[in-house]
């Protein structure tokens, strides 16, 4: 590829003279941040793009790559990152879909043909088996399956891995390998460097648009990679500080759910979330993290279990702003105050006006936290049991913000209910957006630009900055950092440890293990709906957290704090 | 009794199957439209315009000759019918495909434009034919259309029941037999189905998306405006008259959801509609009662609709893209 240019529009440029040649027999990995112009590059390659400016040569001649079937031409195949397959066709359908080779359509011969692909290279998959029945590796492998009937000796891997378990990246990287020595170029686009140091022969590197470098893997390290990625030294390892008055906030005990398919996908899930902790949920994608947040939030439907929130109350005055004067009595009658001198409070004898003084004042202190339980409570009963509670859901334009509604509005969505008479207050959420948006370095045009036209970062941290905005006690987010660049996913990391350092309960459903195992405090691991065990970050290795989101090995419950 | 029902059955049949025709026509060609994607609630319309196009030609070639040759008699209807909803197809396809207007808006827009323009056509050949009445009629093309099988009448109640019609009936059948084939064997049809269901999958794949778009919709369109042609020079007996064709369009629309978007099923569910449309006719109900009747088709595909959602299979849900229109460049 020679001085390759995309432009969308007039600002954007997603690829700036571009260089980049490929050999056979090797395999490329193509190296950047997310929005480096990685994906767009490739697209070019494989027909879905033509390039504004430059030219490319196959095999030492000029190539004209204006369709998929002209790539297919030049024997060049590419598998997407967002899987392009038809869902109710069998995998041999999808794979000879777009075929046009003049010989007879006959479905059983293409499945035989399929069959011999997989020997060769060691897939595992049933040709009749339809797409929806598939799991997400069983999708990729049809992928793959499909640019080599095709004969393609050029393939182009869009994140092939982040959909992978560990133990499925292994086996794709060795399908990878056996394409390489049978002489194949194999690239593979990716951010993550380890996979870059373990698979590929040479790296090249794209940052803005722009092609860095080519270099010799075995020249390569993590170190010097990254540096040629972001521009800048950016340190891998994020400030974790220690956690400090470590309370329990959020007891789940047993819960399980099952969907409308009747299938369980919550299967006896308990666990505690601590205050002033991060705890990390790991899992395959789909194994009932949605849910499980879901279901904490007050929009699930639990078969059993119960959830427990401690509401801080420890220490801090009684009122009567969600306790009536005969609540307040006979709990002053159980023991379940004292003063400020730690002497246990005796109402008896005392008036009425004495009493409500005292309480009044803020002299009567609690014992202990407050304790309740948060099942079949919908999200709005929730919040009037003085529970404060955020969701950062992981379908941030579907469920945390409304696309189409600036910012001022969305920030609206948590304080709806405020204002004068039918009349809404807009000014103080308004406030909130500015602020937002300056604190975080939000890019917008305004407070006033509909959310849609924001990139993923900044939808993101509008999101995360409403639902912090609320000073929470319990702060739940689901795969906060998905689809941002670098420099965005660190300003998240930090506000949630800026969250865990006040106090509050984070739980932090993740992808990448890397970051799990930097920013968590403890990892709770879950499979199919099933808690395998919850693991002190500090300590686990990625590999146990492999073996575990498959279910192959279990920690024993090994809570740190009790009950 | 028994001798009674069966008498009523032979009558009743033939009856079932000549009203199931157009919808049969207008079923076919609106699945394979759908198949691509293309939700083409202009259907109606298309069907409107085929049946004053056909009817035109079949006019002025009837008022300028002494005898009617059998075969231009026959072609002329046919070629102007299939060029009328040819041109109403495209404009669909222009304004979905290519300028990537709403489908629901330009599909109703296009019916309302079919409709009207049937009217005014039709008025106007009202007018020029000098009429005293508010219809025109055709017939001499309208007698090789309802031309009988030769063997018919020789095989009593069998040839009643099966070889009756004219040969657009049997033609229907063919293409709706033809289109389960096409859809379910070939590689055109498996292409056009993988428009239909993810067309990004589709143009990955090397399809083009807008071909077969355009392909579908004016293929299944020019069959749609057969049931026009049908009704007018077949059943009606070459007469036209202003709304004559009805609400069958619609019908035609509710087919394909009962058919759950098989052309093979649409026979059978045609012929079903075709038939409680003359409920009415046939069974002793009162006045008052003939709209609950009329109604039934609807609550038909009201339950079947229900019914398949229920079921949650996958093969029979709508195409994924259906009513969507396909940007390749968006990111």
């Amino acid at each position: 590829m020679r001085n390759i240019t995309k432009k969308f529009g007039e600002k954007v440029v997603a690829n700036k003279n571009v260089n980049l040649d490929v050999k056979y027999g090797e395999i490329l990995a193509l190296l950047g941040e997310n929005g480096s112009g990685k994906t767009t590059l490739m697209n070019m390659l494989s027909g879905i793009y033509h390039p504004d400016e430059g030219e490319i040569f196959v095999n030492g001649e000029h190539a004209t790559i204006n369709s998929p079937n002209d790539a297919f031409g030049y024997k060049i195949g590419m598998i997407h990152q967002h899987f392009k397959l038809v869902d109710i066709f069998t995998a041999a359908e999808n794979i000879v879909l777009g075929i046009n080779d003049g010989e007879k359509y006959d479905i059983k011969d293409a499945a035989a043909k399929v069959s011999v692909i997989s020997e060769k290279y060691g897939f595992d998959i049933k040709p009749a088996k339809k797409i929806y029945n598939m799991s997400v590796s069983e999708k990729q492998t049809v992928e793959i399956i499909k640019v080599l009937y095709r004969g393609a000796d050029i393939l182009i891997l869009d994140e092939p891995t982040a959909v992978l378990t560990p133990q499925e990246t292994e086996k794709l990287f060795a399908v990878l390998r056996r394409m390489r020595d049978d002489g194949k170029s194999v690239i593979i686009i990716t951010h993550k460097l380890n996979e870059v140091l373990e698979v590929s022969d040479r790296v090249a590197i794209l940052r803005k648009g722009e092609h860095i470098a080519t270099v010799n893997t075995s020249d390569a390290t993590e170190a010097s990679l990254t540096e040629m990625m972001v521009g800048k030294k950016v340190t891998l390892n994020i400030d974790r500080s220690e956690p400090v008055n470590v309370t329990p906030r959020l007891v789940v005990r047993n819960i399980s759910e099952t969907n409308q398919d009747g299938v369980r996908i919550l299967k006896d899930v308990s666990f505690t979330a601590n205050a002033g902790e991060i705890l990390g949920i790991a899992g395959i994608a789909g194994s009932g993290q949605r849910e499980l947040l879901e279901s904490i939030a007050g929009l699930g439907r639990l078969n059993s279990g119960e959830i427990i929130y401690h509401r801080p109350k420890k220490d801090l005055p009684v009122s009567f702003f969600h306790k009536t004067y005969a609540q307040v009595v006979r709990m002053a009658k159980e023991g379940k105050f004292h003063y400020e001198d730690g002497t246990p409070v005796n109402f008896d004898g005392m008036s009425r006006v004495r009493i409500r003084k005292l309480v009044n004042d803020g002299k009567i202190l609690f014992n202990e936290d407050e304790i309740m339980n948060l099942r079949d409570h919908t999200p709005l009963e929730i919040r009037e049991l003085g529970v404060r509670l955020s969701f950062v859901p992981e379908d941030r334009l579907g469920m945390g913000l409304v696309g189409s509604m600036d910012l001022t509005d969305n920030m609206m969505l948590r304080s709806y209910r405020h204002g004068k008479w039918v009349f809404v207050d807009r000014d103080n959420p308004k406030q909130l957006a500015e602020k937002i948006v300056s604190d975080l370095d939000v890019v917008t045009p305004g407070v006033g630009t509909p959310v849609r036209r924001l990139s993923g970062g900044n939808v993101q941290k509008v999101l995360v900055g409403r639902e912090i905005s609320a000073a929470p006690k319990v702060l739940m987010a689901a795969y906060p950092v998905r689809g941002l660049d670098i420099n965005s996913s660190y300003t998240i990391y930090n506000l949630l440890n800026r969250q865990k350092e006040i106090g509050t309960a984070v739980i932090f459903v993740g992808e990448d293990l890397d970051v799990l195992l930097g920013l968590c405090d403890r990892i709770m691991v879950i499979s199919s709906g099933e808690i395998t065990g919850i693991v002190d970050a500090r300590t686990a290795t990625k590999e146990e957290i492999g073996l575990m989101m498959t279910g192959r090995k279990r920690v024993v419950e090994n809570e740190q704090t009790t009950e | 009794m028994t001798m009674g029902f069966l008498n009523w059955l032979l009558l009743f049949i033939p009856r079932a199957i000549m009203q199931g025709t157009p919808l049969l026509f207008g079923a076919t060609g609106e699945i394979i439209t759908e198949k691509t994607g293309n939700l083409n609630l202009g259907i109606p319309g298309i069907m409107y315009v085929g049946a004053i196009s056909g009817m035109t030609g079949a006019f002025f070639y009837e008022n300028s000759v002494v005898a009617v040759n059998p075969v231009l008699g026959i072609l002329i209807p046919l070629v102007s019918c299939l060029a009328g909803s040819l041109f109403a197809s495209l404009i669909y396809c222009f304004l979905t495909v290519t300028l990537r207007a709403n489908q629901n808006v330009t599909g109703l827009a296009l019916t309302t434009f079919g409709v009207g323009l049937g009217n005014f056509l039709g008025g106007s050949l009202i007018k020029i034919s000098g009429s005293a009445v508010p219809y025109f009629s055709v017939s001499d093309v309208s007698r090789l259309f309802r031309a009988k099988l030769p063997f018919a009448s020789s095989l009593g109640q069998i040839g009643n029941l099966f070889f009756s019609y004219g040969f657009l009936v049997y033609l229907a059948v063919i293409i709706a037999v033809v289109a389960s084939v096409v859809l379910k064997r070939t590689r055109v049809g498996l292409q056009l189905r993988a428009v239909g269901e993810n067309p990004a999958t589709a143009d990955a794949a090397g399809i083009n998306v807008t071909k077969y778009k355009y392909f579908a919709t004016c293929i299944g369109g020019m069959i749609a405006g057969l049931g026009g042609l049908y009704f007018t020079v077949d059943y009606s007996g070459g007469i036209w008259s202003n709304d004559g064709f009805g609400d069958r369009g619609w019908l035609a629309l509710a087919i394909v959801i009962f058919s759950v978007w098989r052309p093979a099923l649409s026979i059978f569910g045609s012929y079903l509609f075709g038939g409680l449309l003359v409920l009415y006719n046939r069974i002793n109900v009162p006045m008052q009662m003939i709209p609950v009747v009329q109604m039934l088709p609807y609550i038909v595909t009201v339950i079947v609709l229900v019914s398949i959602s229920a079921m949650k299979k996958k093969e029979n849900l709508p195409p994924a893209s259906l009513g969507l229109s396909y940007f390749r460049e968006d990111r």
